[in-house]
């Protein structure tokens, strides 16, 4: 479709497009939930974002993320600007626990960098997201680290500038060997593991080719990149979601080594241990890469990415609003009324039903069904296409919702349908990102 | 408690066409419905005391400086009602029970909406001000879609049943000369108009109209020295009930009718003494916004048991020649629904009926009318019934 739309030769293989209400931090926030679910637990001390497209030249992205996982007491950090930010952070909150600053400290990467549209970046680049926990007693240990730092530029985007730029992809590319190459020699010295023994490497690469490339230069045999034939080149997320891919099918004993280069490198290799299967995703990066829906055109990318202009209306909001109804519009916190039992949302000062007044916080689940639904066609505001299902959602547990429908095809909605929150980008009002839930249907 | 029953009479009625009036502005419609229902009455300006209008959105006015300044009445008490869709009526429900007090003898009830002002397509939406994010900024259309969709799953409801509603009404209509739609429609247009929000299409929902009503209103013994001595309309009752504007949140909320318009009947149906109201009340004219609305004021007003809406409708028995028309004016889907005027045009096509002497079709000597205007996502109802004196 990109080679078509441009008339040029298309890359083989699918990318992966990330919905026109999504943005790196919802999709980090997706990763999020997906790896504490899959560690059972919620119970994080540290929190690091890492990403080449954050929501915000200035603001802190790490601490939204604290707040839907409504975890309060952590220690948060975006590392940003890098395509290297994702094992950076990793290092960073591997030292944090080994030091005993952090109990558990989750690493999420996400990224949509943006392609300009006829290019080979816009064959190559792909949206998505992945998340590490980094806990003591983990089913994979850390056996050795290593990062060189290199002043070099390419490719890069300023602030401001609409794509990433790139200037001379041979000398680029070669740069970027040089600096894998040599931290994931040291690495491997240190950890006392050859390259041979290596079962899986899981890399930011700038395209299959340099993987491929930067694979057998440091000797490893049997290098398979999980990401480009079916997703692409995810920035700053790729080494992460590799790194899924390859912890997906790791049996005890075997040695990934992960790595990422850019302005230098870092590389890390893993050895999976006991309990690597039993940590095993119920959804694999494979269940990920299938679960799609494919672009109905050219246009439709064009419009989810906004890159022609749209005339859209103005959409107030307030920042005092949003601060003051945190907890219920991140965390999805309603009410349980202390008289009558009813778990309610928003959190209502007097229970709906019965106007009692002893309300105690109750946090919703994130699944539930349709009780009925609209696909509403006359809408105003930011959206991307009509008509717009929006749904009366009641939740498991309790808790009745009233949100749009997203990830599905408005006639494939029905009543009792199974769904599951997500967290989206709805507008920007007042000129900040207004973010809240939506539904999609149930995976 | 005393209610208002028998203690205030209509004494004039006006409305303007209900149209796309680009030409006119607030003060032209609301001036042009006033002097009518002055000049119906038989009053002078000067004889009013007090006035209530009902606006819904800001850009059509604000405060009661909407009715003075365009009624050129300055210097006595003037109110603005919002009470979402139903503001006119409730804009009218004030001067009742101000004139019941005793506090007044001539009092001016009005409505007016300016609704192709707003500079943007569809109904303006105001939540979008007041509402926090997890409030979505959903289209009227929408709110009221919900209970169809609830509807077709647990009573296995059609487009057919909704298309019906707006067959009847658009035939009434279209022999009304102040109908924003005079044109009958069939089945097959209807049912293959594109969608506003599944499963209401173009023909299931009312259009943006603008335009505006006013009533005079009176003490019975004031209304026998005014025109209409001989056939002045009675206040037999006015219920209003508000309930939440989020049934969308409300765990109990079925979608299979909306509470408001039971309890404000309820209210009226005691006052009025009424206790059959399929047999007592003689027409009705309801808010039908939407197809599926007045599908579910059938049952939520009494004319059938609940779940037989549809029934109700195929039967025939709100057609103007049914044994309960409903509509018999055209209702909101001829009219178009300038939100703050509605209410009082509905007081004036009942008025007009109990008298004999409708604009459009006529119904047969009816004693009981009722007049039920609907607000918000089904959460602001006020009923009134008016019978002859």
């Amino acid at each position: 479709m990109l080679g078509r739309a441009w008339d040029t030769p298309a890359l083989p293989g699918e990318r992966t497009a990330a919905g026109g209400d999504q943005d790196s931090l919802t999709l980090g926030i997706e990763a999020a939930f997906a790896c504490l679910e899959r560690a059972g637990t919620d119970d994080i001390d540290a929190i690091f974002f890492a990403t080449t497209t954050p929501p915000y030249a200035e603001k802190h992205a790490a601490a939204t993320i604290a707040a839907v996982l409504d975890r309060r007491d952590v220690g948060t950090v975006d590392v940003t600007g890098s395509l290297r930010a994702a094992t950076t952070a990793l290092r960073n909150a591997l030292d944090a626990v080994r030091a005993g600053s952090a109990r558990a400290a989750l690493v999420v990467a996400a990224d949509m960098r943006p392609a300009e549209p006829s290019t080979a970046m816009e064959q190559l680049f792909g949206d998505g997201a992945a998340a590490v926990l980094v806990r003591p007693d983990a089913p994979v240990r850390v056996l050795g680290e290593a990062s060189v730092a290199e002043e070099f530029t390419g490719p890069w985007r300023r602030t401001g500038d609409p794509f990433v730029r790139t200037f001379d992809a041979k000398i680029e590319t070669e740069q970027y060997q040089r600096a894998v190459v040599e931290v994931s020699q040291r690495a491997l010295d240190r950890a006392g593991v050859s390259p041979d023994a290596i079962a899986a490497f899981a890399a930011y690469a700038p395209d299959p080719r340099t993987y491929a490339s930067v694979a057998k230069r440091i000797g490893i045999a049997q290098a398979r990149d999980p990401l480009f034939a079916g997703a692409g080149n995810l920035g700053a997320a790729h080494a992460l979601a590799s790194l899924a891919g390859a912890l997906d099918e790791a049996a005890p004993g075997d040695h990934v080594l992960l790595a990422a280069g850019a302005e230098g490198a870092d590389a890390l290799v893993l050895a999976a241990a006991e309990g690597v299967q039993r940590a095993r995703a119920a959804r694999t990066l494979n269940d990920a890469l299938a679960d799609k829906r494919m672009l109905a055109s050219y246009e439709r990318y064009v419009r989810a990415r906004r890159l022609i202009e749209w005339d859209d209306p103005v959409v107030p909001s307030s920042t005092i609003r949003t601060w003051r109804d945190r907890r219920q519009a991140f965390a999805l916190y309603g009410v349980r009324c202390g008289a009558c039992e009813l778990v309610q949302f928003p959190a209502n000062r007097a229970c709906i039903a019965c106007g009692g007044d002893r309300m105690t916080p109750q946090r919703l689940q994130r699944t539930g069904a349709v009780f009925t639904y609209t696909l509403d066609h006359l809408v105003a505001g930011e959206y991307l296409e009509t008509p717009v299902p929006r749904m009366v959602v009641d939740l498991d547990g309790g808790g009745r919702v009233f949100v749009e429908g997203t990830d599905c095809e408005p006639s494939d909605v029905t009543v009792g349908m199974r769904v599951e929150l997500c967290f989206r980008l709805m507008h920007e009002g007042a000129d900040f990102k207004n973010y809240y839930w939506k539904a999609r249907p149930e995976r | 408690m005393t209610g208002i029953k028998d203690r205030v009479a209509v004494a004039g009625v006006g409305a303007t066409r209900f149209t796309e009036h680009y030409e006119k502005d607030q003060e032209d419609l609301l001036y042009e419905a006033v002097q009518e229902a002055i000049g119906d009455a038989g009053i002078e300006r000067s004889d009013i005391q007090a006035m209530w209008v009902g606006v819904y959105y800001r850009f059509t006015g604000l405060s009661g400086t909407t009715a003075a300044d365009a009624t050129r009445i300055y210097g006595i008490p003037a109110t603005r009602v919002e009470n979402y869709c139903a503001s006119g009526m409730d804009a009218f429900r004030n001067a009742c029970f101000a004139v019941a007090a005793g506090v007044y003898d001539i009092v001016l009830a009005c409505g007016v909406e300016k609704i192709t002002d707003q500079g943007s397509r569809g109904l303006p939406n105001v939540l979008r001000d007041s509402i926090p994010p997890f409030i979505p900024p959903a289209s009227a259309p929408a709110l009221f879609a919900m209970a169809g969709t609830r509807c077709f799953a647990e009573r296995g409801w059609t487009r057919e049943d909704l298309a019906r509603v707006a067959v009847k009404n658009h035939a009434n209509g279209a022999k009304h000369p102040k109908a924003h739609f005079r044109r009958e429609i069939t089945m097959d247009t209807a049912l293959n108009a594109p969608m506003i929000a599944w499963p209401l299409g173009r023909f299931d929902s009312c259009a943006v109209s603008d335009g505006a009503a006013a009533v005079i209103i009176t003490r019975p013994e004031i209304a026998k020295t005014l025109n209409h001595r001989d056939d002045f309309t009675l206040v037999k009752a006015n219920g209003l009930a508000v309930t939440s504007a989020f049934p969308m949140h409300n765990p109990g909320f079925d979608y299979l009718g909306f509470p408001a318009t039971r309890l404000a009947a309820k209210q009226a149906y005691d006052e009025a003494g009424i206790t059959d109201p399929a047999r007592q009340i003689s027409f009705a004219e309801v808010h039908d916004c939407f197809t599926i609305t007045e599908l579910l004021n059938y049952e939520d007003l009494g004319f059938c048991a609940p779940g037989e809406g549809a029934a109700f409708m195929a039967e025939g028995r709100s057609s103007a020649d049914g044994d309960l028309p409903v509509n018999p004016s055209g209702g909101l889907k001829s009219f178009g629904h300038p939100i703050g005027a509605t209410g009082c045009r509905m007081i004036g096509e009942v008025t007009k009926q109990l008298q004999g002497r409708a604009e459009g079709i006529q119904v047969r000597d009816p004693e009981l009318g009722l007049a039920h205007n609907l607000g918000g996502p089904g959460a602001v109802c006020s009923v009134t019934i008016l019978g002859r004196n």
